[in-house]
């Protein structure tokens, strides 16, 4: 066997990353090109996006569109703008830390037009447009929050990415038609900025991360690597799964 | 915002504690019934009541009702009382 041998390689795909300004996003677009990946990236702030896609200097192809998901006319604009896709990790996002009693309905459509509405309108978009090739795979950015983990506080949060593990599944059956997968990736709590909100003390994150049983949070590239399984071929099979990555929190 | 306002909204966050109990001076921290929800509800209270983000870093360095009280009112917009 040559020393080549990689069944998880990103070679000859195109690959779309959303949120891919920050945090996760940023670390599957970088890990996907270092994987052989052609990358779109796609996120809200100009600068931070940039600083990303020039870090994506030797992947076959590259491009960066700028766009508010929730803003109908730049889901357009960037659906306009993709090239044929092999594949997509949809990991725009927000979270809110906010007791139900809070959770008007203000608060619940807030995180619902950017945690579910937005990704669910892009992936329904990308598979009717057919820009999704033909055994294409689409990863979904939800949470254990609503469906493995349930704290207190997550409610709001949890509901959006339950909702959008329920289109997954309901995706990955409909698509299978066209050889269209489509999967979820579950994170626990990973160090990127969208926890360093102030909401939760630092002092209470450092008290937090001591319950996970591999005894730390997740890092970015902990997400993206699981992304990277799940767009090669080497998860050929595997469809409607959403992968926990949380350090054992949830057992 | 007046004080004794601020403490009755204080106190519909707490189940346990005997409301004629909660006065400015009452270190909320040492309540019995304090825990990491309680402070997620009077940092939703807030911005709810007053149009202001505390932080959990305002609850901790206020000790008293009153402390938070400060805190909130130096964060409020200018013009609004
Ligand atoms: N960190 C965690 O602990 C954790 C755990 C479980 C799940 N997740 C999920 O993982 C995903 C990525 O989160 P992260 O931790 O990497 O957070 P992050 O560092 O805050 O990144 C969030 C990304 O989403 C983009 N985004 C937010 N709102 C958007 C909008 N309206 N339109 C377009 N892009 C938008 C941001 O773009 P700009 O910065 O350019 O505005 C940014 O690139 C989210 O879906 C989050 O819910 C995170």
């Amino acid at each position: 066997m040559g020393n080549d041998y990689n069944p998880f390689s990103l070679e000859g795909k195109n690959i779309l990353v959303t949120g891919a300004s920050s945090g996760i996003g940023e670390a599957v677009a970088i890990k996907c090109a270092l994987m052989g990946a052609g990358v779109a990236v796609t996120g809200r702030n100009v600068e931070r996006l940039k600083a990303v896609y020039d870090q994506l200097e030797d992947a076959p192809f590259r491009a960066q569109i700028t766009a508010d998901l929730t803003v109908a006319e730049d889901l357009e604009r960037l659906v306009a703008a993709l090239p044929p896709l092999d594949g997509a990790v949809l990991c725009a996002g927000n979270s809110t830390t906010l007791p139900l009693q809070f959770g008007s309905r203000e608060k619940f459509d807030d995180m619902f037009n950017v945690n579910f509405f937005a990704p669910v309108e892009l992936l329904r978009l990308m598979y009717k447009k057919k820009i999704l090739n033909k055994g294409a795979s689409v990863v979904l950015i939800a949470s254990i929050g609503g469906t493995h983990s349930f704290m207190p506080g997550n409610g709001v949060y949890g509901a959006s990415k339950a909702s959008l593990n329920a289109v997954m599944k309901y995706a990955a059956r409909e698509f299978a038609s066209r050889r269209v997968r489509v999967n979820s990736i579950c994170p626990g709590m990973v160090d990127t900025p969208l926890i360093h909100r102030g909401t939760i003390t630092e002092e209470q994150l450092v008290e937090d991360a001591k319950r996970y049983p591999l005894g730390r949070y997740g890092r970015p590239e902990d997400v993206a690597y699981g992304a990277i399984y799940l767009l090669s071929d080497a998860s050929s099979w595997l469809t409607g799964h959403d992968l926990v990555i949380d350090g054992g929190f949830s057992i | 915002m007046n004080i004794q306002e601020f403490i009755e909204n204080f106190a519909a966050q707490l189940d346990e504690t005997d409301e004629a109990l909660i006065t400015p001076e009452t270190q909320f921290k040492q309540l019995d019934e304090w825990s990491s929800l309680t402070a997620l509800s009077i940092i939703a209270m807030v911005d709810d009541e007053y149009d202001v983000i505390v932080k959990g870093n305002d609850i901790i360095n206020s000790d008293t009702i009153q402390d938070l009280f400060d805190a909130v009112k130096s964060k409020r917009k200018p013009g609004a009382d």
